[in-house]
């Protein structure tokens, strides 16, 4: 017996797979088993947060006041439906679920850094999306919108608990994120296996490491803005009080220095995971590996000085907003770096279209016409006629909602087979790709018209003359929430009767370690550290 | 599995499955829950409850860490280093979380960065004076830096005594630089509901005393732990995390008073645009 083994009979973490019962997942410290809690978490968001966006396109479907007589409600449908996709669907599943199962595997190290630090951030959440659901139900609701901006969000306009709840949700969502970015960063800093420099570290994990560093710094400022949005309502204070001496701008200011760096929170993931599928899938490794790492970082950098130009429109001098908008354009150089090299990725590959490269190739597609938005919107000038308007929803749901999405279903379909040991029927995976790739572009591409014709967003009721595309979209919405269906029956289908999945079943262009344990992993993993130090030329 | 354990070749320590995650994050639920109903109805017992559980919860599994790294094999060294790596991340967080209350502060009291405020002080504030209390108050926490410096350098000389004694003066000039400052809070001309003055004044400083607490009892709980015979020369990743706490607070601090104490309670009229 060696002495590492030996120095370890003293500890008292036992190694002899998992426990058994609901304390295997209650009191979990195993890095998969909280990855999966995560996506099991996020799948549920997603339905809650598909059935508020269901209900908002079923009213806009036409003109007048179909089924919603309080416009409150209406107000809280909007609202509700962006926390919890923001904060419960897109961030729990790429982050908290695939960062958990795959940081470990992929950089070779037998779990996360702080397991049991890692099972809080999981419950939090859960405890976050509690209060968030109160929210919604108690004093008629929070109806601010995403971004809650006083005065609408103050003691005057939403007198009762409802916005408090959704204060206290978004806080302790956010402990949770900014411990499991502290953990990601520690496993990613601290743990990799010997000779995996940072140079040579996956993609994913350069994502993930952007990623968390992006939380870490962004999520504080929302924790204290929230605080004085919260004593403010309370126990009178007057940040944002024009009669106080405060100023409801500054909410703005300190909402967007949180909420752009958040925006990008959402997709280095995405780009990280497209990265994999599309390398994998064209049997090449990705091209110019370490612009397409430091263009991350230079997304992330320059995330943090580009938050004025969600206030173009708030009286800004000419200096301040020409400077918000050339920053804002910069962000355009990096981002063309990712997009030309995953095109220059698959140039001359050998392409193989499986379900996961045809969402990578759609979030390829998506994320360009949702960056021409928002370049687009970045003129200050063009943006005093936008800001507000559809063009807007069209712009942040290319790239967040589907873009991101289909970062998240590409990955998903393509670790699926790693994670529960069965394949998906690829047929079905292809024909949920077409069904939800024609919803959604039928569902938003429609609101860019709608919304150079000037129709405001979070607004239930419009004129005669924006019938026609509204109506479309509510039938793209129709479709994309089929799709959505038949992608968790194809989930359940693998389930309950999918063929067993190989180590790794995609042959010679999955390289990184997770594809070399077996499939389903595990329940630990690299139990021996693997040795990634350049092998001499033989 | 069981030939894989021992077989395992990697130093990191992978934590036993706990109770105390789902536990801390009920009490979350509590407390949350419990301070919206006291803030609505002014029934306070529910928040109690929730910062008791809280309190409870970290005793428990604060408890299981200080136990795991008196226990050989499990805090290796490259264990340490993450230790290390995460707790500078949590000290990077909460200087962003300042960086707010500091943005708030400068929001109102600049006025090229803001279109609603008038002059700063604003009219009828009666500021504190800067040169006594909180200037006294610098002094007292510069110099308990300077005393848990000495502890640190006596715990790696392996001079306990030493360690114990200088550890437990900063605790106490900790607690001394409270007291001034809730004495302060107590004579203060102005009051919360003041305008924007108290409200960037009382959450600014008010989160930093509130810093302070959590490192005096942090350092308290070195303390007993040093005189438990904790901490080694060269493994007491517990007592430096504490140190590097009370750096931060210090700094935090030093920002304060030049910002807020000293350069924000001169009368800046000249600067209006
Ligand atoms: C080329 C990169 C991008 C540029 C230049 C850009 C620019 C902008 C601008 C100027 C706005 C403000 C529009 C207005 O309110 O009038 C905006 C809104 C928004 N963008 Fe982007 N954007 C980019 C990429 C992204 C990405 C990658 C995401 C998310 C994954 C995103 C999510 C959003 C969201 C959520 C909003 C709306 C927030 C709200 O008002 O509720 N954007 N974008
Ligand atoms: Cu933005």
């Amino acid at each position: 017996m060696s002495d590492a083994a030996a120095a370890h009979d003293h500890g008292h973490d036992d190694h002899h797979g998992a426990p058994a019962g609901w304390r295997r997942w209650v009191y979990s410290t195993n890095h998969k088993d909280i990855g999966t809690l995560y996506l099991v978490a996020a799948m549920v968001s997603v339905l809650i947060g598909g059935v508020f966006s269901f209900m908002i396109r079923l009213e806009l479907q036409s003109p007048g006041l179909q089924y919603i007589e309080d416009l409150q409600f209406y107000n809280v449908l909007v609202t509700a439906h962006g926390f919890v996709m923001v904060f419960f669907f897109v961030m729990p599943a790429l982050i908290g679920g695939f960062g958990n199962w795959f940081i470990p595997l992929m950089i070779g190290a037998p779990d996360m850094a702080f397991p049991r630090m890692n099972n809080i951030s999981f419950w939090l959440l859960v405890v976050g999306l509690l209060l968030l659901m109160t929210s919604a139900l108690v004093a008629g609701g929070a109806g601010t919108g995403w971004t809650v901006y006083p005065p609408l969000s103050n003691a005057t306009f939403h007198s009762g608990a409802a916005v408090d709840f959704a204060i206290l949700s978004l806080h302790v969502a956010g402990a949770s994120s900014i411990l499991g970015a502290i953990n990601f960063i520690t496993t990613i800093m601290n743990m990799r296996a010997p000779g995996m420099t940072y140079h040579r570290m996956p993609l994913f994990i350069w994502a993930m490491l952007v990623t968390a560093l992006l939380l870490l710094l962004a999520l504080p400022v929302l924790a204290g803005a929230l605080t004085m949005l919260l004593t403010d309502r309370n126990f009178g204070t007057t940040f944002f009080e024009a009669s106080g001496g405060g100023d409801p701008i500054f909410w703005q200011h300190l909402f967007w220095f949180f909420g752009h760096p958040e925006v990008y929170i959402m997709i280095v993931p995405a780009f990280g995971v497209i990265s994999h599928v599309v390398s994998t899938f064209s049997r090449k490794p990705v091209f110019g590996y370490l612009g397409m790492a430091y263009a991350m970082a230079a997304i992330g950098f320059i995330g943090f000085i580009v938050w004025a130009h969600h206030m173009f429109t708030v009286g800004f001098n000419v200096e301040t907003r020409a400077y918000f908008v050339l920053a804002t354009m910069v962000i355009a150089v990096p981002t063309g770096v990712k997009i030309f090299s995953w095109l220059a990725t698959m140039w001359g590959g050998s392409i193989e279209f499986r379900t996961p490269m045809l969402y990578a190739m759609g979030f390829i597609f998506l994320f360009v016409v949702g960056g021409v938005t928002g370049i687009t919107l970045a003129n200050a000038g063009v943006d005093i006629a936008f800001h507000d308007t559809y063009f807007v929803i069209a712009h942040f749901h290319y790239v967040l909602s589907i873009a991101a999405a289909f970062g998240i279903l590409s990955g998903f379909f393509y670790w699926f087979p790693k994670m529960c040991g069965k394949m998906y029927n690829e047929g079905l995976g292809k024909i949920q790709f077409w069904l939800m790739f024609i919803g959604v572009n039928i569902l938003f591409f429609p609101q860019h018209f709608s919304g150079m014709a000037g129709m405001p967003r979070r607004i239930p009721d419009y004129p005669e003359a924006y019938a026609g595309w509204n109506f479309v979209s509510s039938i793209g919405a129709y479709i994309s929430f089929a799709a959505s269906l038949l992608f968790f029956y194809i989930v359940i289908q693998t389930l309950r009767s999918g063929e067993k999945a190989p180590a790794n079943p995609w042959g010679e262009g999955a390289t990184t370690l997770e594809w070399q344990v077996p499939s389903p992993a595990p329940f630990h993993t690299h139990d021996q550290t693997p040795d990634m130090r350049p092998q001499p030329a033989e | 599995m069981a030939s894989d354990a021992t077989s395992k070749t990697h130093h990191w320590h992978v934590a036993d499955p706990s109770p105390w995650p789902i536990v801390g994050s009920v009490s979350a639920l509590v407390m949350a829950v419990g301070g919206i109903i006291y803030m609505h109805t002014g029934f306070i017992w529910g928040f109690v409850l929730g910062v008791v559980l809280t309190m409870y919860t970290m005793v428990v599994w604060f408890k299981d860490v200080i136990l795991e790294a008196e226990t050989p094999g499990l805090h290796t060294p490259p264990v340490q280093v993450g230790l290390r790596i995460s707790f500078l991340l949590f000290i990077v967080s909460e200087v962003m979380f300042f960086f707010a209350f500091f943005w708030a502060f400068f929001h109102s009291s600049l006025p090229i960065l803001n279109l609603v405020a008038g002059a700063w002080p604003p009219e009828g504030i009666e500021v504190l004076h800067t040169w006594d209390i909180p200037f006294l108050n610098t002094l007292i926490l510069l110099s308990s830096g300077a005393t848990l410096t000495i502890a640190h350098h006596a715990l790696i000389e392996n001079d306990r005594d030493r360690f114990l004694n200088y550890t437990l003066i900063t605790v106490i000039l900790g607690f001394i630089f409270l007291g001034f400052q809730i004495f302060e809070y107590s004579v203060a001309a102005f009051s919360l509901q003041d305008g924007i003055y108290p409200s960037t004044f009382f959450l600014a400083t008010g989160f930093h005393g509130f810093h302070v607490l959590i490192g005096a009892v942090f350092l308290t709980v070195c303390y007993f732990r040093g005189r438990n015979g904790h901490f080694k020369p060269d493994h007491h990743v517990g007592f430096e995390a504490a140190a590097w706490y009370w750096h931060f607070v210090d700094v935090v601090w030093l920002f304060l008073f030049i910002n807020v104490y000293w350069w924000g309670s001169s009368p800046l009229g000249h600067l209006q645009p």
